[in-house]
């Protein structure tokens, strides 16, 4: 297929779709109303479901059903709204169900604004719901990644039986960019039959979907059994693009959006002579702690750049562990970085002056 | 020649096709040859690349732009300001109506539609071939006569803006160029202009049905594609 023009928010709906999901269930917000719109309009063409639920709760746990069957289900919001969805995200993680949830991230806390922020990565890295589980977490920095990692993100979902958030923000969303869609690389998915509650037909016992378990000792063992799954999935799913960090002055870490005005800044630095390096965390759980072990050890710092007010920073500390000084430049509220803020903060750094 | 279109102009066509950039480019263009230019952004369907982003700097041209009388890119209402009447009632204007995308966007439009009667307005369907909703002209058709039945106005002018962002080709706008005879053969609607980035605009061949337009990008910041 030839490439072309889509807003992010469809290119989601229209990888959806390519991917096999068949079953949107949502309420709209802005910046991310065009996706349920085009799910309204083009999944009933495939034979497929799309309903508006009364609010986000039901949505997710529509989701939960739909996944709880067997069925390829997708939903999609914005911050305040995912806000809502987190009890059921747990359940989800509890039951071990696949599904996708996109999440185009608007400025916070509370209502907030329609402005584009990336101030939701401690809620979907850390678990916005109860209980120790893990969502895995994928961050494009356009659109054509979006797509392509939509589609991909409902194998993983599949093959590990686990939530796949795509964390966006309000400008990938809205933003039109080129597009085409590619078949991702095959994985081998499990069968579902052993699980899925699809009707017993009178041939079976019922499968049971649940996420309660009042014996401790059980508890503890699915508990177990799941942390063994992330660490498989730590193991097996990092995704990362870096660039020049064996031989940076100073290496920037920044993803999705952000890391677009990033590499902005520093193709600007290269043609005044400075060695400026990036790691871009494509999936942020699991986070590419390893890639800081890769960097220059003469580097001068590591500058953390967000849409927010230092949130991934924790992680770039972790992964540093104290061999450099980490340095931090976020805007927030909506308000979007320029390259030249961070071509400045990156000087500082060079000189010393930070 | 912008001078020959009607007092008032209208731009309207599906989301993503680049309306809101032709015509701020257009609003531009033409406050250097009138005096008396409003801008008027009708678009109360998308929240984001809105022309009203750019007021300051095309006021700092001379440009009066209307939007919402809630002022702020980030308020989330579907207002319209009273404003919208000054340069449709006020002859001494030169108007260019920025009008949301899709049948959605053009309801706004349909408040107005008694101030345009025939041969007093030009209507500008925005035609971009690589959207995928409007790549045959089955599919410019729907779109095109679904925007006149919500507004109540009829198009009367076709501009091809098929691009592919920063990175459009002459072969892109040419391909447009197909599907917008197509579409105004089909519908006895003319060719008024073939949109494309300056550097594209001067390798395009002569003689093109329509006005090539060249255009610089305002709604697009630096680290954009």
């Amino acid at each position: 297929m030839a490439k072309v023009l889509m807003k992010g928010n469809e290119a989601v709906g229209a990888a959806a779709i390519e991917a096999g999901c068949r079953y949107f269930f949502g309420y709209p917000i802005t910046p991310q109303s065009e996706l349920p719109e085009y799910m309204a309009r083009e999944l009933p063409k495939v034979g497929g479901v799309f309903l508006q639920a009364e609010s986000e709760i039901a949505a997710i746990n529509m989701v939960y059903g739909a996944a709880g069957a067997g069925a390829r289900v997708m939903t999609s919001s914005s911050s305040p709204g995912i806000s809502l969805k987190q009890e059921g995200i747990s359940y989800i993680a509890g039951a071990e169900l696949p599904c996708l949830i996109v999440n185009m991230m608007r400025g916070g806390p509370g209502l907030g604004s329609i402005q584009p922020s990336q101030t939701d990565y401690f809620q979907a890295t850390r678990g916005g719901g109860n209980g120790d589980y893990r969502v895995v977490v994928l961050a494009p920095s356009n659109v054509q990644e979006l797509v392509d990692l939509i589609i991909e993100g409902f194998d993983i979902a599949d093959q590990y039986r686990n939530p796949v958030m795509i964390l966006g923000d309000g400008m990938i969303g809205q933003m039109m960019e080129p597009v085409e869609f590619k078949k991702p690389k095959q994985r081998e998915l499990p069968p579902k039959d052993d699980w899925i509650t699809n009707g017993t037909k009178g041939k079976r016992k019922p499968h049971i979907i649940n996420s309660l378990y009042l014996a401790p000792e059980e508890l503890e063992a699915h508990n177990i059994k799941l942390q063994e799954k992330y660490r498989k999935i730590r193991e097996n799913e990092v995704k990362v693009e870096s660039y020049n960090i064996e031989d940076a002055d100073v290496v920037i870490a920044a993803y999705g959006t952000t890391a677009r005005i990033v590499k902005t800044a520093i193709s600007q630095l290269e043609r005044e002579g400075y060695k400026v390096g990036l790691i871009r965390p494509i999936t942020l759980w699991p986070y590419p702690y390893d890639e800081f072990k890769k960097i220059n050890p003469q580097c001068k710092g590591i500058l953390t750049v967000e849409m927010n007010t230092g949130q991934m920073l924790d992680d770039v500390k972790i992964a540093v562990e104290g061999r450099f000084p980490v340095y931090f430049h976020g805007r927030t509220g909506g308000m979007v970085p320029t390259p030249n803020e961070i071509i400045e903060k990156v000087k500082r750094i060079h000189g010393g002056e930070m | 020649m912008l001078l020959d279109d009607k007092r008032i102009r209208i731009i309207v066509g599906h989301y993503g096709s680049g309306k809101t950039e032709f015509s701020v480019n257009y609003a531009v263009k033409l406050r250097q040859l009138k005096n008396k230019v409003a801008l008027v952004d009708l678009d109360v369907v998308n929240l984001y690349f809105r022309s009203r982003e750019k007021a300051e700097e095309l006021e700092k041209l001379g440009i009066r732009v209307i939007a919402s009388s809630l002022r702020g890119s980030g308020v989330d209402i579907p207002a319209v300001s009273a404003e919208v009447y000054a340069p449709i009632q006020d002859e001494s204007y030169d108007a260019v109506l920025d009008v949301g995308g899709d049948p959605a966007g053009a309801r706004t439009l349909g408040m107005y539609s008694q101030y345009f009667t025939e041969g007093d307005y030009d209507m500008f369907f925005v035609l971009n071939a690589n959207r995928p909703e409007t790549q045959t002209v089955e599919k410019a058709i729907e779109y095109l006569k679904r925007i006149e039945d919500t507004a109540r106005v009829k198009v009367t002018g076709i501009v091809n803006n098929t691009h592919m962002l920063k990175s459009t080709t002459c072969e892109d706008v040419l391909k447009g160029q197909v599907l917008a005879e197509k579409l105004s053969e089909k519908l006895s609607i003319p060719i008024k202009y073939v949109v494309a980035l300056e550097n594209v605009a001067k390798d395009l061949p002569p003689n093109l049905n329509g006005e090539v337009f060249p255009i610089k990008l305002f709604m697009r910041e630096e680290w954009m594609v």
